[in-house]
Order: C-alpha cells, then structure tokens, then sequence
C-alpha cells in the first residue's frame, strides 16, 4: 500500500510539475491520466519495492551527492585522455564482485559504474559485474568497494 | 542587502548562464573529439559518457539559469534526472549488445610510441 501512495505522490507532483496550469478541465485530464497509470501499473504488477523506491528517498539523495562529486573527477581524467597530443590509454576488462543483494541495489551499483566516465558495466551475472575500464588503474581489485558499499546501503539499509 | 545580492544575481543570471551553455558545448566537443580518436568500440563509449555526464549537466544549468521562471527551472532538473537514470541504461545496453555478439576489447597499454596490439582475453 505504501508503494501506491509514494506511485501516487509523485505522480501527482510530476504531472503539476510539467502542466504548471490550474484550468479545472486541465487538472481533471491530470487526475484522470494519474488514475489510469495507476490501474495499469495494478494491472502489471510492477508496482513494488523495485520500481517505487520512494521510502529511500533520503538515501539515494546522500548517494547521488556523493556519486556526483565521484563522476566529476572521473570526467576529468577521461576529459584528459581525450585532449592529451598522444593516445595514452590502458584499457582493461576486470571482474567485480558486488555485495548487493537485491536487483535494486544491483542495477543502482551497475548504472553508478557505467553513469562515471573511464567505466563501463559490460554484463552482470549473479552477484559479479564484467566491467570495462579506460585505465587499468581505475579498475584495481577494490577500486569499486566504497561504491559498492554506498550502493548497498542505499537501495536496502544496513549497508554489508 | 539581501536586496542588493538579489539584484545583483539577476544582472549576472544571463551571463552566467551563457558561459555555462559554452563550457557545456566545449564538453560536449571534447567527448566528440574523443569518439573519433580512441581506437575501439569500448573505449569509444567512454569518451561518449563525458558528453551524457558533464556536457549535459553543464548545458542544463546554464538554461536553468537562463529561464525566465521557477516551473521551467524544475521541468529543466527533472530533464537531468532522468537523463541521468536512463543514459547509463542505453550505455549498458550498448555494450551488453557488443559484448554478447563477441566483439574483443583491446586490452593494454595504448599509444607512447609502440603498439601494443595484445588482443584482449575473456577476463
């Protein structure tokens, strides 16, 4: 129940959001189009901890702060490589092994390699990641722990 | 005196804005020039991730210091977040797609001089 109310919620704010008009025919087509995504959503049955994440808002909020400062590094050293007179690149493809449990923690850990620039997720499997890096440096046994423990206590608390 | 700081911000907010919108596109240059220069599939999707990250980012705050009210200022970040939320996935998909087809990375040290044309083993 709570999942429909957080699914409600932001459908509403969202939907203000994008129209930013108060016509009453205008807020009843909103109503009506919130009301028909939430049936079908029912209908589906995707409505979940996975695809409604709302309670852990805060969380994920603490996380994307850091994730931020973490992928504005990241792009500088890429930027770098980029504009730098002579290629010098070291590109590598390493295993990762991840401490996340629930495929939301998995997909957030996933998305935050691939969202920093110089790595990228190539496949997941079980509880490892193929990653691929631009620099071998970057891809260090260890190098994805702080990520991965930040990742986790987002998406299910406790933190491993 | 708060007045005064007000004032003040909207008389720079144009051109602070602008000079955001140009570092945004000089990223997004950057990460072009980086796709047309790195040697392999792989290492091309890393040059392209600075213009879905930095580029992006920059681009959208110069226009969310340029627009003329606070609905287009939300509508702007919620823009960001879901490029944020989904450029990952279409990346991930991208090379999920390379990698399943059996395309081999190369792997080592590239550029200074020598070659190293060490074809890249399933890690």
């Amino acid at each position: 129940m709570g999942y429909f109310i957080g699914l409600l919620i932001t459908l509403v704010v969202f939907w203000y959001t994008m129209s930013g008009m108060n016509k009453p025919l205008i807020l009843s087509l909103g109503a009506v189009s919130v009301v028909l995504t939430m049936v079908l959503s029912w209908r589906l049955k995707i409505v979940d901890k996975d695809s409604s994440p709302y309670g852990r808002i805060v969380q994920f909020l603490l996380y994307w702060v850091w994730l931020f400062v973490e992928i504005l590094k990241a792009n500088w050293r890429v930027i770098r490589a980029c504009v730098k007179a002579d290629l010098d690149i070291n590109p590598a493809l390493v295993k990762v092994k991840t401490v996340c449990r629930s495929d939301l923690a998995k997909t957030t850990f996933a998305n935050s390699i691939t969202l920093t620039p110089g790595t990228v997720t190539v496949s997941v499997e079980g509880d490892k990641l193929l990653v691929h890096a631009l620099y071998e440096e970057d891809a260090e046994p260890g190098a994805f722990d702080e990520m991965d423990r930040r990742s986790a206590w987002a998406s299910d608390g406790g933190g491993a | 005196m708060l007045t005064d700081a007000i004032e003040f911000f909207h008389l720079v907010r144009p051109w602070l804005g602008g000079a955001f919108c140009l570092l945004g596109a000089v990223l997004t240059v950057i990460g072009t020039a980086g796709v047309l220069r790195f040697p392999d599939f792989y290492t091309r999707l890393h040059a392209a991730s600075i213009t879905d990250t930095a580029g992006a980012t920059a681009l959208l705050i110069g226009m969310g210091l340029m627009a003329p009210g606070w609905v287009v200022v939300a509508k702007v970040a919620a823009i960001w977040v879901f490029l944020f939320l989904t450029s990952p996935t279409a990346s991930h998909a991208i090379a999920n797609a390379a990698h399943v087809a059996g395309l081999e990375p190369l792997i080592g040290r590239l550029g200074r001089g020598e070659v190293d044309p060490a074809s890249g083993e399933e890690a």
